[in-house]
């Protein structure tokens, strides 16, 4: 998943894994954080930064394969649409129902709950949520609470990364994008068309 | 009251009124309602769920090359199979061909993910439906491995090897994290299986769970990542450079290689793990025949996998093409996707709008007007307390082809192979029945939906071997051409609007996507996905969909446990736009019932 260049000196492997329906309202929000986080970031080595969509349990070998991970989605706390709200480790909850009538629905839960079951969930976990205004415009952009929160979901992801020992600095050259082919987020919201 | 169907099915919603439904917070979903009489046999079915509309709007005005970028967030799971078919629709539009490799090339990342999804909906959305995990709790290790052993070469099958699984397992449900397997319906009475062949299936969903890692890889080598691999009008986006060590992303030999090997395991896995666990969790409910709805009726295939490039006629797609009607299995007829007699999509029980509901329109003049009436529809647009067919009713809008309602997906390409006496499809079916000592009858139902799947997967291993074999071979030849850029400017596209279609079998059945481009930009965008064949409301004649046919006539042991609803919905592998359904601190109940 990583490369290591430097054999032998030990590097943290992070995913940085940003969840969600982009097409979907601030369902989207997750992916746009990851995007945002990677627009702003050199990605540091032995980390990946990664937009995981709506995968569902097709991400349990990203998962599994991580050592410490950190995710940005969309939560249900019942806060104020906007607030985030970042939890630790075993907070983070892990359950999933078999009832599910598609598999369509597996939950990032389910994710996780997987990677338990097969005995490798990552060592170290974080996940920056934000609680959405509007799941239910498809075809919408984020809304505005929730692409204000953007900014300070990223300080936050900072200061997780920081207390793991792995070390951020600004991207200096902006580089390709985390989405390409007019989904980036400018132009999925077609704020960079005149 | 009862009522009788064009289609030829009877309902009867007098009975008591169970109701179905994923408690999510996204509008819609997939709900089922059902009435069942006074036996608890299913009179009377609804269905109803969210689609994509709205996907028009998002594309109108973008680049036709871009498409598929955003089609293929549709659905997280299908992202492959929709970009696809976005390409496919704009090469048909435009006029644009594609090399050789790149067909074959499109063929293996298509039929990967055959693979990978029939592998991951068996194990991990199906066979909890037939596998009752608590029971595997008490089985006997060793009678297990007897078992194993005696359904299979596979080599994990020890004693001590499946004291393990049992004892990780226990130890998962005594933490209290019941994960994928709480809220199920352990010790239902529908579970039929001995606790050693629950056991053996328990170890495999593990094994399914590690090993579709590898399938992706496919997707990576080629797609040049994953998730989202990339997708490229007028080819794929990957080179060929056999020689080189690698310039990012060229195929080369150790490339090449990787996928073969892939391949190779995947054959093994589906012909020693997948098939085995079919046939004997199969041979327990013999006497489990309801679900077939539509399937021994009316099914429909578009086909794909075409064996040339730029060809995709029924002589060259692999998988089948054609339409069966009335049940007339003698007659396979043929299909025409621009024909605006033949795919029409109603609404006068979506909440739609058309200026004439009585009628249908083809998906190159489809139209997605919202008209949610809460005067008709107890709740709100995002929390239906209580369904009335007799109004609109579903998010879902209603295609038809030729008036008939259609059911779509694995089993519809078997049994239109199997009428056209294609030896590849009709062999292994009689086999299988062969070895469960079953009529061909069987075949129409929940679990011959279910094993249509399993075979498909394994004529898609095969397929895949075949297709790697003519790309190493055409490039040995010399051919490296992946694509072709001569009308890749919009200079070079025609100035009036065209219109093309493009489709492809996802592994859920027939999808179509339907575009018009005007000017270097989309005008009109339109998809009719599997689901919307399978799960779609009633049409102005009163013709009832696949999904309500299959649950007619199915008895319940006990409505408020409505594992046999389950068990038949998930034979479809239904797909509905997805979301990851965000977390919340309690975790979410994936589905309540209420019977009143």
């Amino acid at each position: 998943m990583t490369e290591d260049d430097s054999p032998g000196v030990p590097v943290p492997q992070v995913l940085i894994l940003g969840i969600g329906n982009i097409l979907w309202g601030d369902e989207g929000f997750g992916v746009r954080a990851a995007e945002a986080f990677h627009a702003a970031y050199e990605t540091p080595r032995g980390a990946e930064v990664m937009d995981g969509g709506t995968q569902g349990l097709y991400l349990v070998q990203h998962v599994t394969a991580a050592g410490d991970l950190l995710v940005f989605d969309a939560i249900d706390y019942g806060l104020p649409p906007g607030t985030l709200h970042v939890v630790h480790g075993d907070e983070v909850p892990k359950f999933t129902g078999a009832k599910k009538l598609s598999l369509h629905q597996t939950g990032f839960q389910e994710v996780l709950s997987a990677a338990d079951l097969l005995g490798r969930a990552p060592r170290r976990l974080a996940l920056v949520g934000c609680q959405p205004l509007d799941l239910e415009a498809w075809g919408g952009a984020l809304t505005d609470p929730v692409r204000a929160a953007i900014g300070p979901a990223l300080a936050a992801a900072a200061a997780i990364l920081a207390g793991w020992g792995v070390p951020l600095a600004p991207r200096r050259t902006p580089g390709a994008g985390l989405l390409g082919n007019d989904i980036d987020f400018l132009s999925y919201e077609r704020r960079g068309v005149a | 009251m009862g009522i009788q169907t064009p289609n030829g099915f009877s309902l009867d919603n007098s009975g008591r009124r169970v109701v179905v439904d994923p408690v999510t917070r996204i509008e819609g979903h997939l709900r089922v309602e059902v009435n069942v009489d006074a036996q608890n046999v299913i009179r009377n079915a609804v269905s109803t769920g969210t689609m994509w509309r709205g996907i028009e709007l998002i594309l109108k005005g973008r680049d036709p090359r871009d498409a598929w970028a955003f089609t293929q967030r549709i659905c997280g799971v299908c992202t492959g199979t929709h970009a696809l078919t976005s390409v496919r629709a704009v090469e048909n539009a435009l006029g644009i061909s594609i090399p050789e490799n790149a067909n074959t090339i499109r063929n293996i990342m298509q039929m990967a993910l055959y693979v990978h999804d029939h592998l991951v909906h068996f194990y991990h959305l199906h066979a909890l439906d037939w596998v009752d995990v608590v029971s595997a709790l008490s089985a006997d290790p060793k009678a297990t491995s007897t078992l194993a052993q005696a359904i299979s070469p596979w080599p994990l099958s020890s004693p001590g090897y499946f004291r393990d699984v049992q004892g990780r397992l226990k130890r998962f449900v005594e933490s209290g994290q019941l994960g994928p397997f709480s809220n199920g319906y352990w010790g239902h009475p529908a579970y039929k299986l001995p606790p050693e062949a629950n056991l053996m299936a328990v170890a495999h969903y593990l094994e399914a769970l590690d090993f579709q890692k590898d399938i992706v890889k496919i997707h990576t080598v080629f797609g040049g990542k994953n998730p989202h691999p990339n997708w490229l009008v007028g080819g794929v986006p990957c080179a060929i450079n056999v020689d080189g060590t690698g310039a990012t992303g060229a195929i080369n030999i150790e490339r090449l290689n990787l996928v073969s090997d892939i391949i190779n395991r995947s054959v093994t896995f589906v012909e020693q793990v997948y098939l085995p666990d079919l046939k004997a969790i199969a041979a327990f409910y013999k006497d489990w025949l309801y679900g077939g709805g539509l399937s021994g009726q009316s099914v429909l295939a578009y086909g794909d996998i075409p064996e040339h490039a730029n060809d995709y006629s029924p002589a060259s797609l692999q998988l089948p093409q054609g339409a069966i009607i009335n049940g007339n299995l003698n007659e396979v007829l043929p299909i025409d996707l621009k024909d605006p007699a033949q795919i029409q999509e109603f609404v006068i029980h979506s909440w739609y709008k058309y200026p004439d509901e009585a009628h249908g329109l083809h998906p190159f003049d489809g139209v997605t007007v919202p008209n949610f009436d809460p005067k008709l529809t107890k709740g709100t647009r995002t929390d239906i307390q209580e369904i009335d067919e007799s109004h609109k009713y579903s998010w879902i809008k209603a295609p038809r082809w030729r008036g008939h309602a259609m059911e779509v997906g694995p089993l519809a390409r078997f049994v239109i192979g199997y009428a056209q006496n294609k030896p590849q499809f009709r062999e292994p079916v009689e086999k299988l029945l062969h070895d469960l000592d079953v009529p061909v009858g069987a075949l129409f139902s929940t679990l011959g939906r279910t094993a249509a799947r399993g075979l498909e997967c394994q004529w898609a291993a095969h397929e895949l071997r075949r297709f790697q074999d003519k790309l190493v071979a055409n490039i040995k030849a010399g051919d490296l051409a992946t694509a072709y850029v001569e009308k890749w400017s919009p200079d070079s596209w025609p100035a009036k609007e065209v219109q093309g279609v493009g489709f492809t079998e996802a592994p859920r059945g027939a999808l179509g996507h339907w575009v018009s481009i005007q000017g270097g930009r989309i005008d009109n965008y339109q998809c009719v996905v599997p689901t919307t064949w399978n799960g779609s409301p009633r049409d102005p004649a009163g013709n009832i969909g696949a999904f309500e046919a299959a649950l007619l006539g199915t008895p319940m042991a006990d409505p408020a446990l409505p594992l046999e609803i389950i068990r038949t919905l998930h034979s479809f592998d239904p797909c509905l736009a997805c979301s990851t359904h965000v977390m919340s601190p309690d975790g979410q109940d994936m589905a309540t019932v209420t019977v009143r």
